[in-house]
């Protein structure tokens, strides 16, 4: 007997939607206009802003210099942050607000490591790289305490992370012994300036780097399909063979791994640490990013590159309060004022009412001509 | 299995905590040791309620000299206590009155919300001493306060910046943590300056929250503009070596024979050491050391002597690259 099949109705209407509406829909759109509409102000308030030149720095050698290079460095740790905490959101619908604790901490194991357990060492005692190493597994082990908490004891990601939070510093000044090593090594200070005879800063190279990795496990690999269909619906996900905890502490730690790459790429910027200082309030710019980015903060579908565009948005957008010399004081002000904007516009019932207005819009000058 | 991983690995975690609870903050770490030995003199029972040690260099040096001045060796029958939340320090002031201590050493997390524990002490026959830290109270109710005078070492450093005799000062000031007490003071004998006269400009005045990255954003985002400067102000050690992080990214030369004067506060042994090779021009001291101040009042109080002035500043000087030496490095540094 042959089989009829009824095709849905919606397959039909798809094709009629506006080019507008498609691209409002989009889940980059919201970030990229973020982006294009700081590019733009800048453009028409000074457009020296997006001035390179080279310059020579201390050390002799030819580096590039110029704001864009400035937000494309300082965003880095960010970026690397943003898509940790992607994944651990898309998984566990929470998030990690220990990163910046953490991030006190892996760069403390890495600093006091070079050191040798010195206040301040001239030369590496351990190979660098060594050490870098170290502080991953560090982190990553941090990253399983809070993974775990989430993932078997199904405790609240915010309230389960809110421990390494208030703890992590105090962990931090204990692996320093309270003391803030200093290391004097110029080579302990390339990851985070510029490698000799290279004049672009290197911390772009390394986030370029961990770009890739990420896209080549998304798309090698099924983390990403799992992590989602984790996020959806954990129980759904287990009855068709997941793991559900396993994911979720498997984003936790990868989100440690991001959380020492970052605090290394800090560390190195001065070859110092202030345990009790270092990326303060990051947690928050991180979480930004990722809802900047589109993704949904209770979990399910996402999409890294948003995040990472997200993150270069706030990034641009404290490079650009710094130009115009916001005052001190008014610059956390300016800032959630960008940030409730583009928030809202974000929020998907703006959207729809948004993607309505252009199309009614449409009608009426079609209907006036 | 891997249940009982996850189980293993939170264990392990739990006692990382657990030893670092016992070496730094946190918990009160009651100093009380054995009962006063039988001969001799009674010891003198104090109570002491400082900050998080892990807060800064500044606060880790005071409370070592805190510990170590307040020992039985020294007549002491001590009680620590460090946290940053004035709620909390409240409530141990109370227990601590309670107790019975003679004398509650105290700098206070916030100026407010102290009045009933003033006046609890002041029932039980306690004497409060305020260190570091004062709080909003009649003078009255506490003996004395051993305090910096943060006015005073904004003021040292001005006058030192106007002995430079440059034709013009263009500063980048890099700010504390608005409306902190060392915040407060440092800007404003700066900012008093810079109104009154012509050849003093501010670059940028920003606040980096004293935190070393933002320094470095702020004065790479003055470098990146093009806008020419002379001076960093900055008003603690960490945020002036963030910003001379900027400054050898666009190779621009800064201390003693440098294009850019760069000063600091603190005085940690480190940035005196920058000092020392001739890589920053200043440094104002911030002295954490008032443990000798309080026990010599203290001993005065004893011998029925009460301590001539209420408030008592703490000596502070600055440190000049030029003339700096490798003793002051050792005496001073913190």
């Amino acid at each position: 007997m042959p089989v009829i099949v009824k095709e849905p109705k919606e397959q039909v209407k798809k094709p009629q939607e506006s080019f507008w509406k498609r691209m409002t829909r989009h889940q980059l759109f919201i970030p990229l206009a973020a982006l294009a509409l700081l590019v733009l102000f800048n453009l028409i308030a000074d457009p020296s802003f997006f001035a390179v030149s080279i310059k020579q720095n201390s050390l002799g050698n030819p580096v590039l210099s110029g704001n864009i290079i400035s937000v494309l460095d300082n965003a880095s740790e960010l970026v690397l942050l943003a898509i940790g905490m992607t994944l651990v959101t898309a998984s566990s619908g929470g998030q990690d607000i220990s990163v910046g604790a953490t991030m006190a901490i892996a760069g403390s194991v890495i600093l006091r490591m070079v050191c040798g357990g010195q206040v301040s060492a001239d030369s590496p005692c351990m190979p660098i790289l060594l050490a870098v190493l170290i502080g991953i597994f560090v982190s990553m082990a941090f990253g399983a305490f809070n993974g775990a908490l989430v993932a078997y004891f199904k405790i609240q990601p915010m309230v389960a992370t809110l421990i390494m939070f208030t703890a992590g510093r105090s962990i931090a000044a204990w692996i320093n012994n309270n003391e803030l090593p200093i290391m004097n090594d110029v080579s302990f200070k390339y990851a985070g300036t510029f490698l000799p005879g290279i004049p672009v800063p290197t911390p772009i190279f390394i986030t370029i780097f961990m770009v890739i990795v990420f896209w080549a496990l998304l798309k090698f690999t099924n983390l990403g399909l799992y992590t989602q269909a984790v996020g959806i619906n954990a129980n759904s996900s287990h009855l068709n063979g997941l793991n559900p905890q396993m994911i979720k502490l498997l984003t936790y730690m990868i989100l440690g791994a991001c959380v020492a790459v970052a605090g290394f790429i800090r560390v190195s910027r001065s070859g110092s640490i202030n345990y009790s200082r270092i990326a303060e309030n990051i947690e928050m710019d991180a979480i930004l990013a990722v809802a900047l980015g589109g993704n949904s903060l209770s979990g399910g579908k996402f999409n890294i590159y948003g995040s990472i565009i997200g993150a270069y948005v706030i990034q641009f957008l404290t490079t650009t309060l710094y130009k115009y010399e916001v005052p001190s004081t008014a610059l956390p002000a300016y800032k959630a004022v960008v940030v409730i904007i583009l928030v809202v516009l974000s929020a998907p019932v703006v959207r729809e009412k948004l993607s309505h207005m252009k199309r009614t819009a449409g009608k009426t000058v079609k209907e006036a001509t | 299995m891997k249940k009982f991983l996850a189980l293993a690995l939170s264990v392990a975690m739990a006692l990382s905590l657990a030893a670092c609870g016992n070496s730094g903050s946190g918990a009160a770490s009651a100093a009380a040791s054995s009962k006063p030995a039988a001969s001799g003199s009674e010891l003198i029972k104090v109570g002491v309620i400082n900050n998080d040690p892990n807060e800064s260099g500044y606060r880790t040096a005071n409370d070592r000299a805190m510990r170590e001045m307040f020992t039985e060796a020294n007549g002491y029958e001590a009680t620590f206590y460090n946290n940053n939340d004035a709620a909390q320090q409240i409530a141990t002031a109370q227990q601590m009155i309670q107790d019975e201590v003679d004398y509650l050493l105290l700098s206070p997390g916030s100026t407010t919300g102290w009045d009933t524990v003033l006046q609890d002490a002041k029932d039980a026959g306690t004497q409060v001493i305020l260190f570091d830290r004062m709080l909003e109270a009649d003078e009255s109710m506490y003996v004395a306060a051993v305090v910096s005078d943060m006015p005073k070492e904004g003021v040292t450093a001005v006058d030192w910046l106007a002995s430079q005799g440059l034709d013009e000062y263009n500063i980048i000031h890099i700010q504390g943590h608005m409306g902190s007490d060392a915040q407060v003071g440092r800007t404003g004998a700066l900012d008093e300056k810079v109104n009154a006269e012509g050849n003093w400009n501010y670059v940028v005045q920003q606040t980096a929250d004293w935190d070393e990255a933002t320094a470095q954003q702020i004065t790479q985002s003055v470098i990146d503009s093009g806008k020419s400067f002379n001076v960093i102000y900055a008003e603690n050690d960490g945020m002036a070596r963030g910003a001379v992080a900027a400054l050898d990214k666009a190779g621009i030369t800064h201390g003693v024979d440098g294009d850019v004067i760069v000063m600091g506060f603190d005085c940690n042994q480190w940035a005196l050491q920058e000092l020392l090779a001739g890589n920053w021009n200043y440094d104002g001291q911030c002295n954490p050391f008032q443990a000798e101040t309080i026990n010599e009042i203290i001993q005065g109080l004893e011998a029925g002597n009460a301590p001539t002035e209420k408030i008592i500043y703490t000596p502070e000087q600055g440190f000049d690259a030029t003339t700096i030496s490798q003793s002051d490095v050792d005496t001073f540094g913190i």
